[in-house]
Order: C-alpha cells, then structure tokens, then sequence
C-alpha cells in the first residue's frame, strides 16, 4: 500500500532544510508529497518558507539538506528535464515589454525544443483559452495586470506539464477574472491531470479548488491535509452548529450539549448561543436533547470549519505558543 | 552537485534573443549612427590629407585610421572613444534589468542552466559588437579603394583585420566591465555611472596616476621612474588597445616602452616591421587583453551564479 501510495505521488520532499549564508533558516526538515492530479494550497505568511520551498522544488536554489523527488528526478541532477515537466508561474511575473505577447511565449517555448509549427499551435491554443489571440501581436507594455496574468497562465499551458507551481496567480485580478482563473485550474487537473501546487493568501479561492492544504509557519508545515481533517486536528471536528436558544433558566444547556454522542467541543459564544463542534450533521440530536431538557431552540445552522477559520486557529495556536 | 544535462542547451535561444535586443535597441542604433558619422567625417579628413602623400606612404590604407587634420581627430581616436561607450551602454543592464523586470525567474524556470543565461549575453554582445565593426571596417577598405584606385596589399589588409580584433576585445572588455557591475548592482543607474566612472579614471586619469606613482618612487626623471610608469599604465587597457593600435598600424613602431640605446644598434630608423614582427611586438598587450576579458567573465560568472532570484 505504501509503495503504491509513494508511487502515486509526483513530487515527495523529505526533511527539506534550506539555511542562507546569515544562518537564517528559510526552510526547516520539511516533508511534502504531491499525488498526481491534486491540486495542494500551500498556506502561510510572509517568509514562512514557501516560495524558498517552490525554487528548491525548480533548482534555482539549493538545499542545505534533505532530498527532493520531482517525478522520479531530483532537480539537482537533472534540473533541465525537471524544469521540461514543471512550470512555474511567480507571483512577480515580468515580461520583456518591448515584445509581443506572442514573442514572449515563443521565446520561453524555444527552450522546450519545440519546432515552429509545434511552438505556434501550443501558443494560439493556449492563448486561444485565455481569451487574448485578439492582443497576441501587441507589445507586452500595453497590457493591462489581468491580460498579464492570463498570459502569464498562456505560458504553462504552452509548456504543457506535469505539474505547474502558481504562486498567487489571482494577485490583484477582479472577481469575474479571478472565477475565470479558478475554473481554469480545476479544468488543468480534470481534463489535462496536471498537478498543481498553490500558493495563495486568498483563502477562500484555496478551499475552493486545493484537495489538500499546507500550513507553513518559520520553514516549517506541520500541518498538512483536507480542510476537514486539519479542522478535525484543530477543532475536534469538521462541522460546527451553532445553536440559539431563550431562557434558560437554571439549566446548563452546555452540560445538555455535551451529553449528545458526537459532540466534542462546545463554546458559549454569548448568551443563548453556543458552538458545538461535531463531526457528522447532529442536529436532529441536539433538538431532540434541548427540547427534552425543555430548553426553547430559537435556531440551529450547521456549516463546515472554512479554511480561514482552520488559518486563523492554526497561527494563534502557534503564536500564543511563541 | 554534479548535473547530467546538456551544458549549454538554450545557448542559442538566448544568444539570437539578445543579438535581436542589441542591435534593434534605440541605444545601439543612435551608437552605431554616431560611429558612422564620425567615421565618415574622420575618412573625409584623412582621404583629403592623403592626397598630399600618396607617393610617400606604402601603407596609404592602415593610414587611413591615423591620419587626422585640425579639428577632427583620427578614426583611431574616435574609435579609442566610442567603442568603450558602445560596449558600456550595450552591458550596464544586461543582467539587471532582468530583476528589475521580474523575467528572470520566468526564464530560469524553463529547461535552461543559468549560466546559459549570462554566457548567452555575452556572446549575443560579441556578435552585435562584431557586426557594427565589420561595417566600419568594410566601409574604411570600401574608402580606400575608392579614393586610391588600388586594392590593398595583402598584409595591409592583415593588419587592418588584426586592428579590427583588437578593438573588437577594447570593446568587449567594456561590455563585460559593465555586464560584470549589472550582475553586482540591483539599480542600473548605479552599473551605469561606476562603468562610466572606471572609464573615465582609466581614459583620462590613469596616465597621471601612473606618472605621480612612478615619479614618487623613481624619482625624477630616473629610468627606474620611466619603466615604472609604462608598466603602470599598462594596467588600463586603454593603454593595450593605444599600443596595439600603434604597432599594427604603424608598421614603423620597432618598440613600445622604453627605448634604451642599445635597442636601436643596427635598426634601419623608419623602416616598417614586417607583419608578424608586430604581432610578437604587441603579443603581451594582446594577452593581457584577452586574459582581462576571461577574468570578468569569470567575475560576473561567479557573482551570477551566487546570487539568490
């Protein structure tokens, strides 16, 4: 099982460190697997180590320890055929501005070794689904932020990997483009099985299309997984009911609540309203209970943990820890 | 860490990127216009002047690039002038502008090494280089066959080649000056005015250094202060190129440096050297030159390959 699992897997970094000449440690024994076709989020503020992690990942940097498998390769020793089969949208991606769009293309598609017929179908078809062929002849200094990002997106379909690295590609796009962007991910992962990993602030946008997510936090992701589980880690469950009630009286509605098979954290919010953290929809349960105990049940919502609940719990754990 | 693909794959993509860059730039045509003008103006002169010693000199065409007449200096002059600017605006943001414009994350993450990168740079620079100086070349024997009517003499046009690879080194070594200070400096403005500032020291204020250093420590008027002097402004490859020039167009020139008597015992004062006498006359000016431009290369290599994206 483990060896079909590893198998499965596309990139495998193990006890990854990366220390900078100042002794700053960027990266610190970080261990990662990315399974064919997932979309993984990885998460984290500032100088936390992920983009460190992206360009050991690419070879543009090394590691001070530790091993890195990209699809059986180790980018060290074979940086170009890593690089062949994996593209890298940067944050900060530029373009030379005195060229065309399609010139910039054409340039980076040159180094895969492709043919001109080969280079100029890949081009127009990706330039095709981001909506640019009526800008391809302009120079890149008269586009504007989104049309950038979209061709910057142009650029790792043409490459047309195994994996693409996009480190936050929705970076100051509208919502109607940032949909677009989204829709276009999961369709790289449907349709094409590409692997994506993504690094994104917007947390939203991540839960929305990442299988499985990665907290950093100084080098370090010591949280790994589906948005559930790492609730589930954080909270005791994936579900949290939020429960309104009236008078009460002199009864311990939270002592009610935690007679329920099921519940494993309660939270009075403010009076008359409680959070209870489940792992499975109770409220049938819950209504049962309260109304036995002759508690009056104004209202109870159900909803999963969302990641930036996940987020916010995570880096105050590991704050008020500091 | 050992790597096992090809070294230099993507040399050429990037080689043809940056010659297309170099010589489509707005710098390098306004460059390559001012050259040509001043060429122009400089043979215009020198063709005129040449009339009045058609039948003294054997070298009427290597004259061409040293016969000047008030105002207007020699194309030699010119050229000792320009083409450190043209190899200096060609390199001050060779390497820079590529952070300043975010592409160098972008290009390196395609299957190319990042030596490539800079080693593509440098040979795009030689080749736009070369070609704006075989225009020149050409159109100063193009000149000479017009105005005199007659081809030139084999050695004559050796000679001429030979002046056209040593300037086309003066010129490569000011690119990689300033390529080797865009690798170092993030702002361009910075490359920018230290190679102008190493270009002015070296052009303008070298000699007087030298000349204050030696006459300190030889005393005045000392031959100890002469050969010091010689040897320290040969530091500045303003000086190689200067001596270079001076032999292979000037096949007079016995001897660079000092002149002791017993250098002159037996030499038939004013006849020419002949080709390969020149060559051995200026093979260490020449090896300094080529030696200079293998260590900033290296220099920037090393900086380059150092440097975090």
């Amino acid at each position: 099982m483990a060896t079909e699992r590893q198998s499965a897997n596309v990139v495998t970094l193990r006890n990854l460190s990366k220390i900078y000449g100042n002794n700053t440690v960027a990266v610190d024994s970080l261990s990662l697997e990315l399974r064919k076709g997932e979309v993984f989020g990885i998460l984290g503020p500032n100088g936390a180590g992920k983009t460190t992690t992206i360009r050991m990942m690419l070879g543009l940097t090394e590691p001070t320890s530790g091993s890195i498998d990209i699809l059986g390769m180790d980018p060290l020793r074979t940086p170009l055929e890593v690089k062949r089969n994996v593209a890298y949208m940067p944050d900060d991606m530029g373009f030379y501005e005195d060229m065309s769009g399609y010139e910039n293309l054409d340039y980076t598609a040159r180094f895969l070794g492709l043919g001109y017929d080969e280079r100029r179908s890949r081009i127009l078809a990706a330039v095709s689904r981001m909506r640019l062929e009526h800008r391809l002849s302009d120079r890149v200094r008269t586009y504007s932020h989104g049309m950038k990002r979209r061709l910057a997106l142009a650029e790792v379909l043409v490459k047309r990997p195994a994996i693409a690295i996009l480190d936050e590609p929705t970076q100051g796009l509208d919502p109607h483009s940032t949909a677009e962007f989204l829709t276009l991910i999961r369709s790289l992962k449907k349709e094409e099985g590409m692997s994506v990993i993504l690094a994104s602030h917007h947390l939203d946008e991540v839960q929305s299309i990442c299988d499985r997510v990665g907290l950093f936090h100084a080098g370090r992701m010591d949280l790994s997984g589906t948005v559930d589980e790492l609730a589930t880690r954080l909270f005791g469950g994936k579900m949290e009911v939020v429960v309104e009630v009236g008078e009460t009286g002199n009864r311990d509605v939270a002592k009610i609540l935690g007679t329920i098979g099921g519940v494993s954290h309660i939270l009075q919010e403010k009076e008359g309203v409680y959070r209870v953290t489940v792992d499975s929809d109770i409220r049938p349960g819950i209504a049962s209970a309260l109304v036995d105990s002759d508690v009056a049940l104004y209202s109870m919502d159900v909803h999963r943990h969302t990641l930036d609940a996940v987020y916010q719990a995570y880096y105050k754990e590991v704050h008020d820890a500091a | 860490m050992r790597r096992n693909d090809f070294a230099l794959r993507g040399l050429r993509v990037v080689t043809v990127k940056e010659l297309q860059d170099f010589t489509g730039s707005a710098r390098m045509v306004i460059l390559t216009a001012l050259i040509l003008i001043t060429a122009a103006s400089s043979l215009y002169t020198a063709t005129n002047t040449m009339k009045t010693v058609v039948s003294e000199d054997e070298f009427l065409l290597l004259s061409l690039f040293t016969l000047s007449r008030n105002p207007v200096p020699s194309l030699l002059s010119f050229l000792s002038f320009l083409v450190p600017l043209t190899g200096i605006a060609m390199g001050f943001d060779v390497v820079n502008s590529e952070f300043q414009n975010r592409t160098l994350k972008r290009v390196l993450s395609q299957p190319i090494h990042r030596d490539v990168l800079l080693f593509g740079k440098a040979v795009g620079a030689l080749g736009a280089m070369t070609v704006v100086l075989l225009a020149l070349w050409m159109l100063v024997i193009g000149s000479a066959m017009l105005v005199l009517g007659l081809p030139p003499s084999t050695e004559q046009v050796a000679r001429a080649l030979a002046f056209y690879g040593v300037t086309l080194a003066f010129g490569m070594f000011w690119f990689l000056v300033a390529m080797f200070f865009s690798v170092v400096f993030r702002q361009q403005a910075t490359s920018a005015l230290v190679s102008l500032g190493l270009w002015l020291l070296l052009t303008v204020f070298w000699s007087m250094i030298a000349q204050v250093v030696a006459t300190a420590v030889g005393g005045v008027g000392s031959f100890q202060a002469a050969r010091l002097e010689v040897l320290l402004s040969r530091i500045s490859p303003n000086t190689l190129f200067a001596e270079s020039a001076l032999a292979l167009l000037s096949p007079s020139t016995r001897t660079l440096g000092v002149v002791m008597f017993t250098q002159l015992e037996g030499a038939l004062m004013g006849s020419p050297l002949p080709f390969g006498q020149s060559l051995l006359l200026i093979w260490p000016q020449l090896s300094a030159l080529v030696a200079l431009l293998v260590l900033l290369f290296t220099a920037s290599y090393v900086v380059f390959q150092r440097q975090e994206l």
